[in-house]
């Protein structure tokens, strides 16, 4: 028989089906906000210069990016550090971190992105809930 | 030897530049990667870059590397050795070239800072439009050239044209971000974003398993093994990992709970998939197989080794209790840099040192033998000190009640350190290895009249 064989190609075209229906329900209601909050145009701006910068090359969002810096879900929302502490780094960098020379309404912009996915999420691993069957339910 | 339906050396070096590239990068990421290791511990020097540039170059470089590697093989071996002429050749030297000069261009972003997207694409945009034309160009040629043949089509055919139509997805993907619908809801760019990158994984994993199912076949003879049920039971479930598996890397998001729970059941899947590897494994071992083609068996055999310490702790990190720990941690490193470098890296020096073994038939002795065995060793030994270091300085961080980020910071200091310096050795161990391959597969090292020149 010459090339792929029938059900070999059935099955091949199921799952790339399946993955394309799949992918439309992550785009959709897999990721839809229901009730979270919907981002400001300053947090939209924000999460720009954050990929502009590559910020993500050494900090964190959701347990996700580098680990040169911190993690940055709840800098904002956590009472001890806050949006003047966050700013104050970001204006003058640290020896790990470069000053990136950013005006001060970009700053707010950082701040807003930053204020927002705290206010979406919570990245604490010892605040999760771990159930009998090896899952955690995160507070929203 | 190479059994090529034509004796013409374009022929015969047909891909051979593409892994040559390949092992460039190879060679140019675990230099950045260790550039990066030391800016990390000691941010103060290399002042002339900042780890945001260094660490995109060492990614991108990797990336690279694999698909380089894989694509090379690809183009090398349907010619010479499925007896399938390239259905459009001139496009195999069109796409070098674009690679190439592409490459500079994200090179020369990063050094000026310019950034645009992120993690294995961190370069403007823009940049990505030769990449997407000449991987076209590259499905178009293959697929054609696979649509010739005569015989029912192993499993290797189907993992390579699964990895490039999925590479070319998700690599879209990850561009979904550039679409208002996408970027206005941070949410969902973000949750996307990862789930590009892991089935990104996912399609290269296809391309290298592709190749090692290829590399295999080849070595042992056995021209049955890539079309039995098993293997194509195991395309299957690589092909569901690709399209779910993504998910343990969002647990922390707060997406949707059944996207989440999906990618736990699929993850846990592959314990079964792991039984059955081990008991293959067990069974693979023959004599003839540790004797012909040595250095590219030794490779294959290390990466089985690699397979099973990987998913292992693939496994472990997809259970959400664990990951809840673990992610955010170098224990993730840990996982990254063994898949990369004990698995792909392994698998695709099998595929290098076939193509040299091949190519170069006696002429590959010497020097160049001896240092790709040496090196291979070396890179081996300290790849064990390599993630070592990393998993505990990774379960040092999750496990471990800290002060703050910093004082976390500063307590796995000795454990980099160790990580640093076993860094050196797997360098020096890998060099050797680009070095002895790429002497032999340049075209002096191995024409015809060479390698007759070198039996007399």
């Amino acid at each position: 028989m010459k090339g792929p064989q029938p059900w070999r190609r059935f099955l091949f075209l199921a799952l790339f089906v399946s993955f394309f229906f799949y992918s439309a329900s992550v785009y959709t209601s897999g990721t839809a906000l229901n009730e979270g909050p919907v981002a400001s145009d300053a947090a939209l701006r924000g999460q720009t210069l954050f990929r502009e910068n590559n910020c993500w090359a050494c900090h964190q969002i959701y347990g996700l990016g580098g680990y040169m810096g911190p993690d940055l879900t709840n800098v904002i929302n956590n009472p001890d550090l806050g949006p003047e502490y966050a700013r104050m780094f970001i204006e003058v960098g640290t020896d790990r971190m470069p000053d990136f020379q950013l005006s001060d309404s970009e700053i707010d912009d950082l701040i807003a992105y930053l204020e927002y996915v705290g206010a979406a999420g919570n990245y604490n691993p010892k605040k999760g809930k771990v159930t009998w069957y090896g899952t955690v339910e995160y507070e929203r | 030897m190479v059994q090529s339906n034509t004796n013409d050396s374009t022929c015969r070096r047909s891909g051979v530049n593409f892994v040559i590239l390949g092992l460039m990068s190879l060679g140019g990421c675990v230099l950045m990667g260790l550039l990066g290791a030391v800016k990390y511990l000691y941010p103060e020097a290399l002042s002339n870059f900042e780890f945001h540039q260094l660490r995109p170059i060492h990614v991108s470089l990797a990336v690279s590397w694999i698909f380089l590697a894989a694509i090379g093989g690809i183009y090398h071996y349907l010619p010479n050795y499925r007896n399938l002429t390239l259905t459009w050749p001139k496009s195999m030297h069109i796409h070098f070239w674009i690679f190439v000069v592409t490459g500079l261009a994200i090179l020369g972003a990063y050094l000026m800072g310019n950034f645009g997207g992120r993690e294995y694409w961190a370069y403007p945009p823009a940049l990505s439009i030769p990449i997407f034309a000449t991987w076209i160009m590259f499905g178009i040629n293959i697929c054609l050239t696979m649509k010739k043949e005569k015989e029912p089509w192993p499993v290797y055919y189907w993992m390579w044209m699964t990895g490039i139509i999925f590479f070319f997805i998700t690599f879209s993907e990850a561009h979904l971000y550039l679409i208002p619908f996408f970027n206005e809801n941070i949410i969902r760019e973000t949750t996307i974003q990862w789930k590009s990158y892991g089935a990104l994984v996912g399609s290269w994993n296809m391309l290298v398993y592709g190749t090692a199912m290829f590399v295999m076949e080849r070595i042992s003879g056995d021209k049955q093994m890539a079309h039995t049920n098993q293997a194509f039971l195991l395309y299957i479930l690589a092909f569901i990992a690709l399209m779910i598996g993504w998910s343990h890397h969002v647990y922390a998001v707060p997406s949707a709970p059944w996207v989440r729970m999906l990618g736990y059941i699929i993850s846990m899947a592959e314990l079964a998939i792991l039984a059955k590897i081990i008991w293959e494994w067990r069974q693979s071992l023959t004599p003839n197989q540790k004797h012909a083609h040595l250095i590219s068996y030794r490779f294959i055999f290390a990466s089985d080794i690699w397979v099973f310490l990987n998913l292992i702790l693939a496994i472990l990190i997809s259970i959400p209790a664990f990951n809840l720990f673990s992610h955010g941690t170098h224990i993730t490193v840990a996982h990254a840099m063994g898949t990369t470098i004990g698995i792909n890296t392994m698998i695709l020096m099998g595929s290098v040192f076939l193509i040299v073994e091949e190519l170069c038939g006696d002429r590959f002795a010497g020097w160049h033998r001896s240092w790709a065995n040496q090196g291979f060793w070396i890179s081996n030994i300290s790849l064990v000190v390599f993630l070592g270091a990393l998993m505990v300085a990774g379960s040092m961080e999750a496990f471990i009640e800290w002060e703050d980020f910093y004082e976390r910071a500063e307590a796995i200091v000795p454990m980099l350190l160790t990580f640093s310096i076993s860094g050196v050795g797997l360098i020096a161990g890998l060099w050797m290895i680009v070095v002895a391959a790429i002497s032999m597969l340049m075209p002096a090292a191995n024409e015809p009249e060479a390698i007759q020149a070198g039996a007399e």
